[in-house]
């Protein structure tokens, strides 16, 4: 493949980035929660 | 900005009172431009940095020809590091004593503060505007004709206007909160980048540079016009919300 | 990209969730699922185009991250609007707001990195600038101005009011960039080189790839926003119980000197 290295790259930063935010709004809630009442959350 | 007033400002719950408005406005532009020419910070800080900021653009750009090229751009570029500043400064004036909490809580109509401000920020920028051009003439032999001396000074006007407009609506914005001396550059800078393009096609119409002709300028004047319109209306409405708590 | 559960019990409770609800469970294997037929029909199975060649693989990633950010900040100035008007005024609004935008910012860094790559092969450079581009540049750096903003401080009202007349100037500010860069654009001397090379002939496959992009790009910004909007939820009670523990604490000093 043509400029493979660009292409690969392409990906993984999409992906990458979009899976290092998921787990830093996961890790963040789960701090958060630790001192937040269970029955307060009207999602669920 | 933290004082939440004891009962619905009485203007929010009557009609506006245009003349109110009109009062408020005069009266908080002439102070501020009378505090302006008792402190002397737009003659004695403001106007040496933008001056040393031209002279600092001929050492970067080290060419007679270049300078005298981009002279249009670099002294809008100048005006707009300036703005910068004189927003900041037109706000920490309020802000200092609590002014602007107490100003808001005695019912005072927004719309004036912003109206009074705006035009006492565009004043000081014409002659920002005003001194800077001189000194393009002289630093960079940009030249100016008559015909191009009336496109220069329209420009200078709904350019000055619409940064004066939109300074004092982010100045709003920002005022009282912590960190704003760098917010406001962040905040400020994207949003008047029609106006740098805008006036510096402009300018580079009136002074002839490149050869680019007098009549092609007009139509940057209409987007200037059009910039300062709407962020004149959109700062007038939002003042308030924005100064309520 | 599963949801939160903190114990490993297989039939864990919904009490031990944070942000994670069955809903979000099961949009997060569809999008894991969809990423991966994405990168198997992109990377491999899918045609090299005519005119670009292997790099329109590329846009598989960039276009769809590109429509994301734009109707992230579509959502933005609409949750803005939605707060102000005193008849739907409630916080979720505002934290829509902001997470929408963090996520909007986030694609739109995507969007503009893997833009710049594909331009570097394409045409030879990382940045033209064209009116799209340097708009796009503009509405990213607009957005960055507005998560400033809302770091700010103050009460929860503050910032969301802050936040939501920003966020709705911007929405007046960025067609006024739009059309002013557009006209300054087509006034440049220099051949615009964004006409080169970007017709792309769709062939079946690659068109589906391109849907399935945009399709599995916009299940990860719901799933993002939800997450992300709980989470700010969870914060803003975080605070609001830090204050009430603080009141308490000084009731009962009070009460405790008093006596």
């Amino acid at each position: 493949m043509d400029n493979a290295g660009f292409i690969f790259a392409s990906y993984i930063i999409t992906f990458g980035s979009v899976g290092a935010y998921a787990l830093g709004v996961i890790r963040r809630s789960r701090k958060s929660s630790r001192d937040v009442p269970r029955d307060q959350r009207p999602w669920l | 900005m933290s004082k939440p007033s004891q009962n619905s400002s009485p203007e929010n719950s009557s009609p506006k009172n245009t003349s109110t408005v009109i009062a408020t406005a005069r009266l908080i532009a002439t102070k501020d431009l009378r505090v302006e020419l008792r402190s002397r910070v737009l003659l004695n800080q403001v106007v040496p940095f933008s001056l040393i900021v031209m002279v600092m653009f001929a050492f970067a750009l080290d060419s007679d020809a270049v300078l005298e090229r981009v002279a249009p751009g670099l002294v809008w570029l100048a005006t707009l590091f300036s703005v910068l500043i004189m927003v900041s400064r037109s706000f920490a004036v309020e802000t200092a004593d609590g002014a602007l909490d107490q100003l808001r809580s005695s019912g005072v109509p927004a719309m004036g503060i912003f109206i009074g401000k705006t035009v006492a920020l565009m004043v000081q920028l014409l002659v920002l505007v005003t001194l800077l051009v001189g000194a393009a003439v002289v630093l960079y032999r940009a030249q100016v004709s008559w015909s191009g001396g009336v496109l220069l000074v329209t420009t200078a006007i709904a350019a000055t206007c619409g940064l004066a407009a939109v300074g004092t609506l982010y100045g709003g914005l920002a005022a009282g909160a912590k960190g704003r001396e760098t917010l406001l550059p962040l905040l400020l800078l994207p949003v008047v980048a029609p106006v740098l393009i805008g006036a510096t096609r402009a300018t580079e119409s009136a002074f002839g540079t490149n050869g680019i002709a007098i009549s092609e300028g007009w139509p940057w004047l209409g987007l200037l016009a059009v910039f300062a319109v709407l962020f004149s209306v959109a700062g007038a409405v939002a003042f308030g919300p924005l100064l309520d708590d | 990209m599963n949801t939160t559960d903190t114990t490993t019990a297989p039939n864990s409770s919904p009490r031990d969730r944070v942000t994670g609800t069955t809903f979000t469970r099961g949009l997060g294997v569809v999008i894991l699922a969809g990423m991966i037929l994405l990168v198997i029909l992109g990377l491999f199975v899918s045609p090299p185009d005519v005119n670009q060649g292997e790099s329109v693989r590329i846009m598989y990633a960039h276009v769809p991250g590109a429509w994301l950010a734009y109707l992230a900040f579509v959502v933005t100035g609409i949750s803005s609007a939605a707060y102000l008007w005193k008849r739907t005024r409630s916080l979720t609004w505002d934290r829509i707001a902001g997470a929408s935008a963090e996520v909007g910012v986030l694609f739109m860094g995507i969007s503009l990195v893997t833009g710049s790559l594909w331009g570097r092969i394409t045409w030879g450079t990382y940045w033209t600038w064209d009116a799209r581009l340097t708009t796009t540049a503009f509405l990213f750096v607009t957005y960055i101005g507005y998560l400033a903003v809302r770091g700010l401080g103050g009460t929860h009202q503050q910032r969301a009011r802050r936040s939501a007349v920003l966020a709705l100037l911007a929405v007046l500010e960025i067609p006024l960039v739009h059309f002013s860069v557009e006209l300054w654009n087509t006034l440049h001397q220099e051949a615009s080189i964004a006409g080169r090379g970007t017709d792309v002939e769709m062939d079946g496959l690659m068109l589906f790839t391109l849907f399935l992009g945009v399709v599995v790009f916009t299940l990860m910004y719901v799933w993002l926003v939800l997450h992300r909007q709980r989470s700010l939820a969870l914060d803003d009670m975080l605070d609001d119980s830090g204050l009430d523990n603080a009141l308490t604490a000084r009731r009962a000093e009070a009460q405790g000197v008093a006596r």
